[in-house]
């Protein structure tokens, strides 16, 4: 079980690594995003200190839907995915390690970036540590759910904007956990509240999520 | 029984027996509204911290109830098609959607009408109206995918698979929105306060629910016997239902 | 009746507006979802006749 993870996962690690282009295009995304709402709003340090969290985790969900799309499609297109529905081994397996490589390639690098889009906005040295902390967390819980609206609309006209349509309000718990750590933190409360709910969440989801996807995969490839 | 059950929920038995129901529920959804309306606006009296203005009550909070109901509902019938395979349950769901997104809706308009007045804005992020938008967005969800997709099979089961997600976020939406509604602000405004509420008003209240009730089955039924004549449009039943009508 | 007259009641105690607003919005959704119910049905019964008389000729 274990090993079967650990073969998907670096199979599409590898994939994702051949197609770094993509990678990339997510990420700038989100920079471009995160970047385009001081312009908007005005160069008002308090404001944008306030605004802040909010701002990089609506970025984050925006960012993490342009990749959703590509979770399945290409094992869609060229038959792959219709081998590992007949294969022996467990679908949800093989789906959550599928949904751990693209976190590893659309999630952890938005979480990493984020500290130094922070600076942009002047938070402080530690609310940028508690915004890494909560995106950490709260970005696999985006992968997990968004796996869900990407198995329902694989090859569905009209795709990629049915996808946010169905999926941007389920993310909607994890945007108040995630957003308001940040904010407690500023507003000098302990965010470990905040932190601890976005861990279940992402345990929750963890646990329901790959059987869910692999029950709407069988259901669009019958 | 079971034998029965079965042939009920065939298209073709369930057509002709549906036809002849709409009208009795369509009745009584009348009546119903009358005497609600009739106790909403003649028997219950003035509020008396609200004024007249508690009376949009008598449609918001039943309309906000018909709205998370038929939503249980509809993810119900979603889910017994998707487990039983029968056609009759996810047409069913697939019905009831448009119904839940207007009720949906209207609670939402009335209730900016009464925070108008209470609030002084017609909008408030309060949870109850934030989970109630939030709710719309699922219901129109649900009914663009089930619309994208061609297949019939494939839509019904894929829409199954969202209602029931729905269904479970549902509530923890509803409470991560409360408590960053109570984190950001003070509780806000009841509209209704149960201890100091009249029976009368509850009364015109239950009446008016029921009456939205009737409606919403009377139409989920009408909406769904269109969907069979769609879905079945090469099969017999449908031809002698049409030749008889022509 | 509690009013006393028509035009307290139209009144609704100087809140006619939102009250009457909110109950009109509501008749206009209703009568707006049985009237799109109606075409429906009406134009689904025209094609599928149409079609019916169609194969019957073929």
């Amino acid at each position: 079980m274990g090993k079967l993870l650990l073969t998907v996962i670096r199979r599409d690690l590898l994939l994702a690594y051949r197609r770094r282009a993509d990678v990339l295009t997510t990420l700038f995304f989100f920079v471009i995003v995160v970047s385009l709402f001081p312009l908007g709003v005005g160069p008002e340090m308090k404001t944008l200190r306030l605004i802040a969290p909010g701002v990089v985790w609506v970025a984050a969900l925006l960012a993490s839907m342009l990749s959703l799309q590509r979770l399945f499609a290409a094992d869609y297109q060229d038959g792959t995915l219709e081998q590992m529905l007949l294969a022996p081994q467990p679908l949800a397996v093989i789906v959550l390690g599928k949904i751990i490589a693209h976190w590893m390639v659309s999630g952890l690098p938005l979480a990493l970036m984020a500290p130094l889009l922070g600076l942009q906005f002047d938070l402080p040295p530690e609310a940028l540590l508690v915004l890494f902390a909560a995106l950490l967390l709260g970005t696999p819980v985006l992968s997990l759910i968004g796996a869900i609206g990407a198995a329902l609309t694989l090859g569905v006209r009209g795709g990629g904007v049915l996808l946010s349509l169905l999926v941007l309000p389920l993310y909607i718990p994890a945007l108040i956990f995630g957003a308001g750590a940040v904010e407690a933190y500023i507003a000098g409360v302990s965010p470990e509240g905040h932190l601890s709910l976005l861990a279940a969440l992402l345990i929750f989801s963890g646990l329901a999520t790959p059987w869910v996807t692999a029950l709407a995969l069988r259901i669009a490839m019958e | 029984m079971a034998i029965n059950l079965f042939k009920f929920s065939s298209p073709a038995t369930f057509y002709p027996v549906a036809g002849k129901l709409i009208p009795v529920f369509y009745g009584l959804a009348a009546i119903l509204t009358v005497i609600g309306l009739y106790l909403s606006f003649f028997v219950a009296p003035t509020d008396a911290t609200q004024g007249e203005v508690y009376r949009i009550i008598f449609i918001h909070v039943p309309a906000a109830w018909m709205s998370m109901f038929i939503y249980l509902v509809m993810a119900g019938w979603a889910g017994l098609g998707l487990i039983l395979n029968t056609r009759l349950s996810s047409m069913m769901a697939q019905a009831l959607a448009p119904t839940g997104a207007m009720f949906t809706f209207v609670a939402l308009v009335t209730g900016a009408f009464w925070g108008k007045l209470a609030w002084g804005t017609w909008w408030d992020w309060d949870a109850r109206m934030t989970s109630e938008l939030i709710l719309l967005f699922l219901y129109i969800g649900y009914m663009s995918l089930t619309a994208a997709i061609d297949d019939v099979r494939r839509a019904d089961k894929a829409g199954a698979i969202l209602a029931l997600v729905g269904a479970v976020n549902v509530p923890i939406i509803y409470f991560s929105v409360k408590w960053w509604n109570t984190l950001h602000q003070g509780a806000s405004v009841s509209l209704i306060r149960a201890p100091s509420m009249a029976k009368t008003m509850l009364l015109g209240m239950l009446v008016m629910a029921l009456a939205a009730w009737m409606y919403s089955i009377a139409v989920a039924l009408s909406r769904a016997r269109l969907i069979m004549l769609e879905r079945e449009k090469n099969s017999a039943w449908v031809q002698d239902v049409l030749e008889k009508k022509s | 009746m509690n009013w006393g007259s028509w035009s307290n009641f139209f009144a609704m105690g100087g809140r006619g507006f939102y009250v009457w607003g909110a109950y009109l919005i509501t008749l206009i959704c209703i009568v707006a979802e049985l009237g799109l119910l109606a075409r429906h049905k009406r134009t689904l019964r025209q094609r599928l006749t149409q079609m019916l008389r169609l194969n019957k000729q073929s």
